[in-house]
């Protein structure tokens, strides 16, 4: 019994459209722009820097000048340089962190939210320990309980940054747990492993990517704080928030400060652009609607 | 005597992608004291095509055409004079009758608000008029209901409030979008008969928009069919939903289970889903759903033809008595 | 015999400070193989609560549902076997009964990978021929469902329990999402499968029409209670119960006759505070002295058709003179 005619979706047409989609906003865009310029800066640092970041050879707090276009610091390095190899350390590691806590903190909403009892309420004040302080304060404290390195700042933020992704996907979790396609595959037969695992996670993806990319820009910006604050980052290391950090203690010689400060400002714009137009796109759009809606 | 004119009237719609023609050179008229029925499926038009007169649609929208309502064109005004003829003689009710309503604001705040705005009443008097309505239309103990919020009422009692409210300001014309389609059968039977009842009362217009054919049947004077945009058929309700003579329209029909028709008989539906804007076929929009067409009703666009005083965009006219 | 037998079954929501609601107040009703059993009420009477209840997505508060011999529990934390997974569902959402995040092939070919009804060569040739089944060509098995329209999303929601091998489909209002042609179509298939596949079909529906037209046998619920059951045919000629009078009387005729459709006075009550005696009887144009506190039980009346209604038995004495009421009730 063959009687309806399926209407022939647009399969090559709609790739089209996405892009036209996404130029459509220049916001994300640029944002998409500078991160992959930081991205292709941190990969090819090497051969993009002119000088060797820790090399400590040249005229102290020279201004920026044709040899050195972002000048030296009060050690004599080339500030140039040193931002390129900056890359190497914020981005990565920002996305380290943000890959953990998202990890953990969406597995812990997800278990929470789906399985209740009493892993529920443990998890859940828990991530209301951690919201009762403020992140900075927080991520202070465990660093320098821990000493302070760079790895314990990663891991200071992201026992910071968990409990954001956890409340989020167990409130979606419970949500979904009522959707009627987690009741028909229920009722298929599937077990509630099963179904956490097929049906709830991959529906989960499209608001966890948007909260992650988001936390990005936090990330990067948390860790350039903990830096500022010598919590982080260790010298003679070039990460940007700890050349911040001494910048300000020379404000004359300004370009110390500034030019690092400058790109902390644009990887932290550059992800929230992005992680706004991912919002805009995955929730009007509304995953489940079809494309024809009755519209009259 | 014709109290809106309605003369190709068209609505496009800019998207992401290629603008969508929404609707396509309608033209009816709505007669003083008549109920308008416009009926049509998802996708038809039906809709945009009153948002449109009323100047509702999202920004991206142009509409052409005319619109001539007690002498002057709606499509042209102003927005802000838009708003004030709308506003004083234009009444509106919705589908449903739990989002047209503010949760925060008491009934008779919801009411009276409209009128003290546009017409500058006491508070005395709006509240006079509001229970008097109320009354109208039969909602019991106006002066306690008055006072109560929205959710305290079911949707039928709250689908009697919306049309109470949309007749606040005495107006000539009365649009209802879908108004019983949300409702049980017995409750949408209720406001059926209100509505008939008001207008019989008020001597009323009504513009009636819904997929029903059922309650068209019950209510509407004079009945236009729209598909794809456009008006297929038209003419008056009694005759034309008891001889239908375009395809569609008469497909429409026998697609509803009869209640004297034999049980156990297949229901007979209309293949392929109904035309949507953006994917309209070319030609007749019906045709590739129609058990009538011919080569020619692929490449020509049929012009609505008036026999008599009905309406057929046919030239196939395969049900012609 | 039956497939499916619901007993007394009883589903009452506790509430905080109130009175607790009692949504499905003992209900039984049975359907056969092959058979198709309409159950039509307005919102409010719990018949999608019934629904629920009866394929163990609710816990019943009392009484108890048995599918094909064996009593069937409520769904918990456990997987379901493979007997009670032969008792199926279609919800009325179409757009949010199929995961949108995944291929409706690899759906459909869910119930064949756990239930193991298939091995994993196979489920592929099964997917696409539960596809042609419903109408839908095997073309669609790589898509998703945001590319199908209502009706097509319909069609593969169904595809998707019939690869459950069901005996019975419990469809909770199934064609309320979509319009009038795509409406048709599903209820013609549904038709179809019953009859040649001697699936037992439980509709629930608020449209009387259809139901009047595919259904063999009509219950029909108010306030929580099935207040008139039988052969659809004889429901809708000689209705039993005034409710479902008013209710055939309120359905709008298409024809351009100016049918104006009977209102019913009144509201539906309060389902936490129902009336006394009849739960109908405020809004009941027969209502006597006795239905104000005597709650009438549903009991046969005639062969094969039961109503609760202290003047049911008078009525189809009026009705069909010659015939003994089962009951001899006045």
């Amino acid at each position: 019994m063959s009687s309806a005619p399926i209407t022939a979706p647009a399969a090559v047409p709609r790739r089209r459209r996405r892009a036209r989609r996404l130029l459509s906003q220049p916001l994300a865009v640029v944002g998409l722009a500078i991160a992959v310029g930081w991205l292709l800066v941190a990969i090819f640092a090497p051969l993009l820097a002119p000088y060797d970041p820790l090399a400590q050879d040249f005229p102290l707090t020279q201004a920026p000048s044709r040899e050195h276009l972002f000048g030296t610091d009060e050690l004599g390095r080339d500030v140039l340089s040193r931002v390129i190899y900056g890359s190497r350390l914020s981005l990565p590691l920002a996305l380290l962190l943000v890959v953990l806590a998202t990890a953990l903190g969406s597995l812990l909403g997800a278990i929470a939210g789906y399985f209740r009892s009493w892993v529920d309420p443990l998890v859940m004040r828990t991530t209301d320990l951690v919201f009762a302080f403020p992140a900075i304060i927080l991520a202070m404290v465990v660093t320098a309980s821990l000493g302070p390195n760079i790895r314990n700042a990663v891991l200071a933020i992201v026992i910071v940054a968990w409990p954001t992704y956890a409340r989020v996907v167990r409130g979606l979790v419970l949500s979904l747990g009522d959707a009627e396609f987690v009741q028909a595959s229920r009722l298929l037969g599937s077990s509630s492993r099963r179904t956490l695992m097929h049906d709830v996670l991959p529906n989960l993806a499209g608001p966890v990517v948007v909260l992650a990319t988001l936390d990005l820009a936090n990330a990067i910006l948390l860790l350039a704080g903990l830096s500022f604050l010598g919590l982080g980052a260790q010298p003679p290391d070039p990460e940007w928030g700890s050349m911040v950090s001494v910048g300000t203690q020379y404000f004359q010689y300004w370009w110390m400060g500034t030019f690092p400060g400058l790109a902390i400002f644009s990887a932290v714009l550059a992800f929230n652009f992005l992680g706004d137009s991912l919002r805009d796109r995955l929730d009007p759009r509304g995953v489940s609607r079809g494309k024809h809606q009755g519209v009259a | 005597m014709t109290l809106l004119a309605v003369d190709e009237l068209r609505v496009r719609v800019a998207t992401d992608d290629e603008p969508l023609q929404i609707v396509d050179g309608v033209s009816y008229e709505v007669g003083e004291g008549r109920i308008f029925g416009i009926a049509g499926e998802s996708g038809s038009g039906k809709t945009v095509s009153v948002l449109a007169l009323m100047g509702l649609l999202p920004r991206g929208a142009s509409v052409t055409g005319a619109a001539r309502f007690e002498g002057d064109d709606l499509v042209s005004m102003t927005p802000a004079r838009l708003r004030q003829v709308c506003g004083r003689e234009i009444g509106l009710v919705f589908q449903d009758p739990l989002t047209s309503f503010h949760p925060m604001l008491s009934v008779g705040r919801q009411l009276t608000e409209h009128l003290r705005h546009h017409y500058g009443a006491t508070r005395a008097d709006a509240r006079g008029r509001a229970l008097a309505l109320l009354d109208e239309v039969r909602i019991p103990d106006p002066a306690t209901a008055f006072e109560r919020y929205p959710h305290e009422f079911s949707g039928g009692m709250r689908q009697r409030i919306a049309i109470a409210g949309a007749l606040m300001c005495e107006p000539r014309l009365l649009i209802a979008d879908e108004p019983t389609t949300a409702l049980d059968v017995t409750v949408q039977a209720g406001i059926l008969r209100l509505i008939d009842r008001l207008r019989r009362d008020r001597a009323l217009s009504v513009i009636l928009i819904t997929h029903d054919l059922g309650v068209m049947s019950a209510l509407a004077d004079d009945l236009a069919i729209f598909y794809g945009g456009r008006i297929v058929e038209d003419g008056p309700a009694d005759e034309l939903l008891a001889q239908p003579r375009h395809p569609y329209t008469r497909a429409l029909l026998d697609a509803l289970p009869h209640p004297e028709s034999a049980r156990g008989e297949p229901l007979r539906g209309i293949p392929g889903p109904p035309a949507q804007p953006g994917s309209l076929p070319s030609g007749c929009v019906f045709h590739p759903r129609c058990a009538y067409a011919v080569e020619s009703c692929r490449t020509e666009v049929p012009e609505l033809r008036r026999l008599g005083d009905r309406g057929l965009a046919c030239p196939v006219d395969p049900f012609a008595p | 015999m039956s497939v499916l037998e619901i007993e007394g079954l009883e589903v009452a929501y506790e509430r905080r400070g109130h009175d607790p609601v009692r949504a499905v107040v003992d209900a039984s009703l049975a359907v056969g193989r092959g058979e198709i059993v309409g159950l039509v009420g307005e919102s409010g009477c719990g018949k999608s609560t019934l629904a629920r209840a009866a394929v163990g997505l609710i816990r019943p508060t009392s009484g108890k549902v048995v599918f094909e011999g064996r009593e069937l529990s409520p769904l918990d934390r456990g997987a379901r076997g493979r007997e009670a997974a032969r008792l199926q569902m279609v919800f009325q959402n179409p757009y949010a009964s199929l995961n949108p995040r995944r291929r409706v092939g690899r759906q459909i070919a869910d119930a064949l990978a756990i239930l193991g009804l298939a091995s994993r060569e196979d489920r592929p040739r099964r997917a696409a021929s539960l596809l042609d089944r419903v109408g839908l060509p095997p073309t669609a098995v790589s898509r998703f469902p945001h590319e199908f329209s209502g009706g097509q999303r319909q069609r593969i929601a169904i595809a998707r329990a019939l690869a459950a091998d069901p005996s019975v489909l419990v469809l909770d209002e199934p064609l309320s999402s979509l319009d009038a042609s795509a409406q048709a179509q599903i209820a013609n298939l549904l038709v179809d499968l019953s009859r040649n596949l001697g699936l037992g079909l439980l509709l629930i529906s608020h449209d009387l029409g259809i139901v009047h037209q595919v259904a063999d046998r009509v219950c029909v619920m108010y306030l929580g209670e099935i207040v008139e059951e039988g052969p659809t045919d004889e429901v809708w000629a000689r209705p039993l119960h005034p409710y479902t009078e008013a209710l055939i009387n309120a359905i709008p005729h298409p024809d351009g006759r100016r049918f104006m459709p009977e209102a019913l006075p009144g509201e539906v009550p309060d389902p936490a505070r129902p009336p006394a005696g009849c739960r109908f009887h405020p809004r009941c144009p027969l209502a006597f002295d006795r239905c104000t506190h005597e709650h009438p039980p549903l009991e046969e009346v005639v062969d094969g058709r039961a109503a609760a209604c202290w003047l049911a038995a008078d009525r189809a004495v009026r009705q069909a003179p010659g015939t003994a009421p089962r009951a001899a009730e006045g």
